[in-house]
């Protein structure tokens, strides 16, 4: 398993890995053990173990970023990582894992409890983003990488990098959170609230002990098309729905599909079904809903005062999920302890989502920072 | 790579990029100093500065554009304005702080100089300078706010809101007691050592406090 490196070029397939941890300890006082994480590789290590990033993804995402899976779907952030891209594959070894919690190869609530024999369910301890940057780091140790490159994701995965920066800082060089804030406002603990509230009144959720039976499938749905709104802009929304009908030339008059709109969140719902578990909604979320990165003082000044990264900040102009003020604030308290930041604010139309779809600017920003890292480094 | 035996010179730092006040800063600024640049655009001076003399460059920048463009080039550049961003700094926190053509578009340039000798050690202002006499003659002749190559715009579209000369300068440095370390006056592409009031088309001045 050590030596699985290997390069990847466009529409390579990759694989995904499984690490294995006796005993993890959590935020809350509980252990896990053991703990699987799922990861994949691009790229390759140089002998000096300096070339090393770690992407960390976002609430639904997985351990496939980059490339071709075997069963033929693109990576979340293909668009951003491979040869010749953003992260350049052929300069960096670029690893990404699921987090803690997840339900796409790492241990979560899905997982089997060794000591039941059965799923975990409620079972499983709540988490925090903390924990899961625990997890990542065992991996990071097990790969024998003493000091990465950089830290980067979007969303959750930007509250990693800030965990990171803060949590490790003599193991990481850089860290580039983007579209994301260093504690979750009350709005963002609303909408993940609706979505929470939506499973659990679905009947087939069964105090999370559904594993045998139906899983909630409409709670499960109509959280992910409350995300989907708040992932979207009210103009992305314009451009791409308008107030277009769904096959049909006027209204029903009934509560059928209308609207294209309708269709296109109707769609997502049932979509995200089929991949994904919904007691890891509800765990994932909560991680997010109680990550405050100053640790409940209010001094996100005290709390940076440990990292010793250079940070690349990223906030995208229509996101009004993880809204510019809430980066800025970062990279105020960043500049006022002179640490070495840089920030800008992207013009994009697509609201949350841009982080992984509008990506040209972006990866022009994140390819000149992490060349001067490097360059710095070497 | 230049064939064995042949030495390589390296293009001076202003016409490399393009600009005489550039290259005044690039011999002021000590090696492996902390240099904060205000208005630092697309980044192309603290680039040179970070690759050339090792400085620990920082970059603001108010054009979201423009400092996209810097970062891209590697410089820890952020979007804000320099008017608010300042506040920010701790005391001495850079060696040097820059101000190159911009002095004359922030709203409140008395606090923007004060803020930069609390913030740096040194200051370093480059500046248009309004009293040169393609200035006072555009004035004089045409009886309309002066339009001349070093300031191309009409009044109404002017990022420049505060015009200021040679001497107004000087007189303010005495005034803040400013101590002026070096100045140097740039017409075209030559350094002035005369009447620079009058026929300088910029300034440079290395002030502390």
């Amino acid at each position: 398993m050590r030596n699985c490196y290997h390069k990847i070029s466009p529409q390579m397939t990759v694989e995904t890995y499984t690490a294995q941890f006796e005993t993890i300890s959590l935020e809350n006082g509980a252990s896990l053990s053991p703990v699987c994480v799922a990861y994949q590789t691009y790229g390759q290590l140089n002998a000096a173990k300096s070339n090393a990033i770690l992407i960390l993804h976002a609430f639904s995402g997985d351990a496939h970023a980059a490339g071709i899976s075997e069963d033929g779907k693109p990576g979340w952030w293909d668009n951003m990582i491979g040869p010749g891209k953003a992260f350049d594959t052929e300069k960096y070894f670029i690893i990404c894992s699921n987090v803690l919690g997840g339900c796409q190869g790492t241990t979560g609530p899905s997982s089997i409890n060794p000591q039941t024999g059965c799923p975990y369910g409620l079972g499983f301890p709540v988490i925090t983003i903390g924990d899961m940057v625990r997890v990542q780091m065992r991996l990071v140790e097990f790969l024998g990488i003493e000091r990465l490159l950089a830290v980067a994701g979007g969303s959750m995965g930007g509250m990693q990098a800030l965990e990171w920066a803060v949590t490790y800082p003599d193991r990481v060089a850089a860290a580039i959170p983007i579209a994301t804030t260093a504690r979750h406002t009350p709005q963002q603990i609303a909408f993940n609230e609706v979505g929470r509230q939506a499973i659990m009144a679905d009947p087939d959720w069964n105090g999370g002990n559904y594993y045998s039976g139906r899983p909630p499938g409409r709670g499960l749905a109509i959280a992910r098309m409350v995300g989907h709104i708040t992932y979207m802009s009210d103009e992305s929304m314009r451009e791409k729905f308008g107030r277009r009908l769904r096959e049909k030339e006027k209204f029903g008059f009934d509560f059928s599909v209308d609207f294209e709109v309708e269709s296109y969140l109707r769609y997502r719902g049932s979509q995200f079904v089929n991949r994904f578990d919904a007691n890891s909604y509800l765990y994932i979320t909560k991680a997010e809903d109680y990550f405050d990165l100053t640790n409940g003082t209010g001094s996100l000044a005290d709390a940076f005062s440990r990292a010793k990264a250079r940070f690349l900040v990223i906030s995208f102009s229509s996101d009004w999920l993880y809204p510019s003020y809430q980066s800025q604030e970062i990279v105020r308290v960043l500049r006022r302890s002179n640490h070495d930041v840089a920030y800008c604010e992207l013009p994009s139309n697509y609201g949350h989502d841009a982080f992984l779809v509008d990506v040209a600017e972006q990866t022009d920003v994140v390819r000149g920072f992490l060349a001067s890292t490097h360059k710095e480094r070497a | 790579m230049a064939p064995a035996g042949q030495t390589v010179h390296k293009p001076f730092v202003g016409e490399l990029l393009g600009r005489e006040d550039f290259s005044i800063i690039s011999d002021i600024v000590e090696p492996n100093s902390k240099v904060l640049d205000l208005g630092c655009g697309e980044g192309e001076l603290l680039e040179w500065l970070a690759e050339n003399k090792g400085v620990e460059a920082r970059g603001v920048e108010i054009s979201a554009a423009k400092a996209q463009k810097a970062i891209a080039r590697g410089v820890s550049a952020y979007q804000g304005d320099i008017d608010e961003v300042l506040e920010d700094y701790s005391d001495h926190a850079f060696d040097y702080v820059i101000l190159s053509q911009t002095l004359q578009e922030t709203r409140n340039p008395l606090k923007v100089l004060r803020d930069m000798l609390r913030v740096g050690r040194r200051a370093i202002v480059a500046f248009p300078n309004f009293g040169h006499w393609s200035v006072r003659l555009s004035l004089l002749l045409t009886g309309r706010a002066p339009k001349t190559p070093l300031f191309p715009y009409e009044w109404f579209d002017s990022p420049n809101i505060h015009f200021l000369t040679v001497h107004d300068f000087d007189q303010l440095a005495r005034k803040e007691g400013f101590t002026v370390e070096r100045c140097y006056f740039i017409a075209g592409r030559h350094r002035l050592t005369v009447l620079p009031n009058l026929l300088a088309e910029e300034a440079v001045y290395l002030v502390t406090k």
